[in-house]
Protein backbone atom coordinates (compact mmCIF):
# COMPACT_ATOMS: atom_id res chain seq x y z
CA UNK A 1 0.00 0.00 0.00
CA UNK A 2 2.76 2.31 -0.04
CA UNK A 3 4.40 1.49 3.12
CA UNK A 4 8.21 0.86 3.48
CA UNK A 5 9.89 0.29 6.38
CA UNK A 6 13.82 1.20 6.81
CA UNK A 7 14.67 -2.72 6.74
CA UNK A 8 14.27 -4.51 3.96
CA UNK A 9 13.91 -8.00 5.55
CA UNK A 10 10.45 -9.15 5.25
CA UNK A 11 8.77 -9.05 9.38
CA UNK A 12 9.23 -11.20 11.44
CA UNK A 13 6.20 -12.29 13.62
CA UNK A 14 5.62 -12.32 17.25
CA UNK A 15 5.15 -15.55 18.54
CA UNK A 16 1.64 -16.61 20.89
CA UNK A 17 4.13 -17.16 24.09
CA UNK A 18 4.81 -13.57 23.98
CA UNK A 19 3.30 -11.22 26.63
CA UNK A 20 3.35 -7.92 25.28
CA UNK A 21 1.11 -5.07 26.51
CA UNK A 22 0.69 -1.25 27.18
CA UNK A 23 -1.01 -0.58 30.37
CA UNK A 24 -1.87 2.36 32.82
CA UNK A 25 -1.77 0.53 36.11
CA UNK A 26 1.00 -0.36 38.00
CA UNK A 27 3.53 -2.81 36.37
CA UNK A 28 4.28 -6.20 38.20
CA UNK A 29 7.44 -7.27 36.81
CA UNK A 30 7.92 -10.49 37.93
CA UNK A 31 4.46 -11.45 37.08
CA UNK A 32 5.37 -10.11 33.57
CA UNK A 33 8.28 -12.17 33.40
CA UNK A 34 6.84 -15.21 35.17
CA UNK A 35 4.25 -15.11 32.18
CA UNK A 36 6.88 -16.13 29.85
CA UNK A 37 8.28 -18.97 31.14
CA UNK A 38 7.91 -22.40 30.32
CA UNK A 39 8.92 -25.74 32.36
CA UNK A 40 12.33 -26.03 29.89
CA UNK A 41 13.44 -22.78 30.62
CA UNK A 42 15.76 -22.33 33.50
CA UNK A 43 16.57 -18.56 33.17
CA UNK A 44 14.18 -15.63 33.21
CA UNK A 45 16.42 -12.07 32.90
CA UNK A 46 14.11 -9.17 33.33
CA UNK A 47 15.07 -5.49 33.15
CA UNK A 48 12.62 -2.74 34.80
CA UNK A 49 12.94 1.32 34.12
CA UNK A 50 12.15 3.07 36.92
CA UNK A 51 11.06 6.74 37.18
CA UNK A 52 14.19 8.33 39.44
CA UNK A 53 14.90 11.60 40.94
CA UNK A 54 16.90 13.81 40.29
CA UNK A 55 17.20 14.26 36.93
CA UNK A 56 20.18 16.64 35.37
CA UNK A 57 19.92 18.48 38.99
CA UNK A 58 15.78 18.91 39.39
CA UNK A 59 13.79 17.29 41.04
CA UNK A 60 11.01 15.11 39.16
CA UNK A 61 7.51 15.63 40.69
CA UNK A 62 6.39 12.86 38.49
CA UNK A 63 6.52 11.57 34.63
CA UNK A 64 3.92 11.76 32.07
CA UNK A 65 4.31 9.14 28.94
CA UNK A 66 1.92 9.54 25.81
CA UNK A 67 2.00 6.91 23.61
CA UNK A 68 1.28 6.05 19.94
CA UNK A 69 -1.03 3.49 21.26
CA UNK A 70 -2.18 1.40 17.88
CA UNK A 71 1.38 1.00 17.28
CA UNK A 72 2.98 0.62 20.78
CA UNK A 73 2.54 -3.37 20.62
CA UNK A 74 3.03 -3.92 16.78
CA UNK A 75 6.31 -2.54 17.37
CA UNK A 76 6.99 -4.61 20.38
CA UNK A 77 6.23 -7.68 18.33
CA UNK A 78 8.30 -6.94 15.30
CA UNK A 79 11.47 -6.27 18.63
CA UNK A 80 10.16 -9.48 20.07
CA UNK A 81 10.16 -11.59 16.51
CA UNK A 82 13.56 -10.26 16.56
CA UNK A 83 14.72 -11.23 19.99
CA UNK A 84 13.76 -14.53 19.35
CA UNK A 85 15.58 -14.47 16.11
CA UNK A 86 18.98 -13.41 17.06
CA UNK A 87 19.20 -14.74 20.56
CA UNK A 88 16.82 -18.06 20.29
CA UNK A 89 14.81 -17.10 23.59
CA UNK A 90 11.67 -19.09 24.15
CA UNK A 91 9.49 -16.51 25.31
CA UNK A 92 9.34 -12.45 25.74
CA UNK A 93 7.40 -9.84 27.52
CA UNK A 94 7.59 -6.30 27.14
CA UNK A 95 4.98 -4.07 29.16
CA UNK A 96 5.06 -0.40 28.99
CA UNK A 97 3.54 1.85 31.32
CA UNK A 98 0.96 4.54 29.74
CA UNK A 99 -0.20 7.89 32.06
CA UNK A 100 1.18 9.34 35.45
CA UNK A 101 4.10 7.81 36.55
CA UNK A 102 5.68 8.32 40.32
CA UNK A 103 9.27 8.48 41.29
CA UNK A 104 10.08 5.05 42.06
CA UNK A 105 7.23 3.63 40.08
CA UNK A 106 8.41 1.27 36.77
CA UNK A 107 7.71 2.69 34.04
CA UNK A 108 8.88 -0.56 32.03
CA UNK A 109 9.95 -4.18 32.48
CA UNK A 110 11.31 -6.02 29.67
CA UNK A 111 11.49 -9.64 30.01
CA UNK A 112 13.27 -12.64 28.40
CA UNK A 113 12.84 -17.13 29.35
CA UNK A 114 15.23 -19.36 27.37
CA UNK A 115 16.57 -22.32 28.87
CA UNK A 116 20.11 -20.69 29.98
CA UNK A 117 21.18 -17.41 30.86
CA UNK A 118 23.36 -16.79 28.53
CA UNK A 119 20.64 -16.12 25.71
CA UNK A 120 18.43 -14.73 28.56
CA UNK A 121 20.38 -12.05 30.01
CA UNK A 122 21.62 -10.91 25.90
CA UNK A 123 17.84 -10.75 24.84
CA UNK A 124 16.98 -9.24 27.87
CA UNK A 125 19.51 -6.34 27.06
CA UNK A 126 19.25 -6.07 23.27
CA UNK A 127 15.09 -5.66 23.91
CA UNK A 128 15.42 -2.68 26.74
CA UNK A 129 17.90 -0.74 23.79
CA UNK A 130 15.33 -1.53 21.18
CA UNK A 131 12.05 -0.61 23.18
CA UNK A 132 14.06 2.99 24.07
CA UNK A 133 15.08 3.22 20.61
CA UNK A 134 11.72 2.72 19.07
CA UNK A 135 8.65 2.03 20.66
CA UNK A 136 6.33 5.56 20.01
CA UNK A 137 6.03 6.62 23.13
CA UNK A 138 6.74 9.92 24.78
CA UNK A 139 7.66 11.35 28.44
CA UNK A 140 6.41 14.34 29.82
CA UNK A 141 8.61 15.64 32.82
CA UNK A 142 6.68 17.27 35.32
CA UNK A 143 9.01 19.43 37.35
CA UNK A 144 8.13 22.40 40.21
CA UNK A 145 8.81 24.50 37.35
CA UNK A 146 6.68 23.22 34.84
CA UNK A 147 6.60 20.51 32.25
CA UNK A 148 8.91 19.83 29.24
CA UNK A 149 9.28 16.71 26.60
CA UNK A 150 12.53 14.79 27.27
CA UNK A 151 14.97 14.79 24.10
CA UNK A 152 14.50 11.77 22.54
CA UNK A 153 16.12 9.31 19.37
CA UNK A 154 15.01 9.33 16.27
CA UNK A 155 17.35 6.78 14.90
CA UNK A 156 14.37 3.97 14.45
CA UNK A 157 13.63 5.54 11.27
CA UNK A 158 14.97 8.20 8.97
CA UNK A 159 13.64 11.39 9.94
CA UNK A 160 12.34 14.77 7.86
CA UNK B 1 -7.63 11.07 -1.52
CA UNK B 2 -8.29 11.30 1.79
CA UNK B 3 -5.13 10.79 4.51
CA UNK B 4 -5.96 11.04 8.41
CA UNK B 5 -2.48 12.65 9.97
CA UNK B 6 -1.88 12.16 13.82
CA UNK B 7 0.26 14.31 15.54
CA UNK B 8 1.68 13.20 19.20
CA UNK B 9 3.32 15.00 22.44
CA UNK B 10 5.06 18.01 21.06
CA UNK B 11 3.81 18.55 17.90
CA UNK B 12 0.17 17.94 18.97
CA UNK B 13 0.98 20.39 21.83
CA UNK B 14 2.29 23.21 19.00
CA UNK B 15 -0.22 22.14 16.43
CA UNK B 16 -3.33 22.45 19.22
CA UNK B 17 -4.73 19.58 17.05
CA UNK B 18 -4.07 15.66 17.48
CA UNK B 19 -5.75 14.41 13.66
CA UNK B 20 -6.00 15.89 10.53
CA UNK B 21 -8.25 15.23 7.78
CA UNK B 22 -5.61 15.70 4.55
CA UNK B 23 -7.26 16.38 1.01
CA UNK B 24 -4.33 15.42 -1.41
CA UNK B 25 -3.72 13.72 -4.96
CA UNK B 26 -3.53 10.90 -5.45
CA UNK B 27 0.49 10.76 -6.48
CA UNK B 28 1.18 11.80 -3.05
CA UNK B 29 4.38 11.24 -0.69
CA UNK B 30 4.58 10.90 3.08
CA UNK B 31 6.72 13.79 2.91
CA UNK B 32 4.13 15.99 0.89
CA UNK B 33 1.09 14.59 3.41
CA UNK B 34 4.01 16.47 6.03
CA UNK B 35 4.23 19.41 4.23
CA UNK B 36 0.36 19.70 4.01
CA UNK B 37 0.46 18.98 8.11
CA UNK B 38 2.61 21.63 8.26
CA UNK B 39 0.77 24.16 6.39
CA UNK B 40 -2.87 23.41 7.84
CA UNK B 41 -1.34 23.01 11.19
CA UNK B 42 1.27 25.91 11.21
CA UNK B 43 3.79 23.25 12.92
CA UNK B 44 7.37 22.25 11.76
CA UNK B 45 7.92 18.56 11.37
CA UNK B 46 11.72 18.53 10.62
CA UNK B 47 13.44 15.93 12.91
CA UNK B 48 9.56 14.38 12.45
CA UNK B 49 9.88 9.92 12.14
CA UNK B 50 6.95 9.20 9.87
CA UNK B 51 4.95 6.47 9.96
CA UNK B 52 2.19 4.95 7.48
CA UNK B 53 -0.43 2.27 8.79
CA UNK B 54 1.49 1.57 12.50
CA UNK B 55 4.67 1.14 10.87
CA UNK B 56 8.08 3.05 10.34
CA UNK B 57 8.18 4.36 7.22
CA UNK B 58 10.36 6.19 4.44
CA UNK B 59 9.12 9.60 3.91
CA UNK B 60 9.49 8.84 0.03
CA UNK B 61 7.38 6.15 0.27
CA UNK B 62 3.84 6.28 -1.63
CA UNK B 63 0.31 6.79 -0.25
CA UNK B 64 -2.87 5.23 -0.92
CA UNK B 65 -6.31 6.40 -0.33
CA UNK B 66 -7.14 5.94 3.77
CA UNK B 67 -3.49 5.49 5.02
CA UNK B 68 -2.82 6.44 8.64
CA UNK B 69 0.11 8.70 8.45
CA UNK B 70 1.65 9.63 11.96
CA UNK B 71 4.24 12.13 12.44
CA UNK B 72 6.31 11.13 15.29
CA UNK B 73 9.29 13.93 18.03
CA UNK B 74 12.26 11.67 18.93
CA UNK B 75 10.77 8.89 20.69
CA UNK B 76 11.72 8.78 24.59
CA UNK B 77 9.92 5.80 25.93
CA UNK B 78 11.26 3.89 28.87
Amino acid sequence: MGTASPSSRPSPVADAGDNLLITREPLRPWHLAESVRTDGCGAVASFVGVVRSPNRGVAIRYLEYEGYEEMIVPEMARIAAELRAAHGVEGVAIAHRLGRVAVGEPSIVVAAASAHRREALAACHAGIDECKARLPIWKLEVTVDGAHWVEGSSGAAPAL
Amino acid sequence: MTITARLFARYRAEAGVAELLLDLPDDTTVRDAARAVERQARIVLRGAMCAVNERYSDPDARLGDGDRVAFLPPVSGG
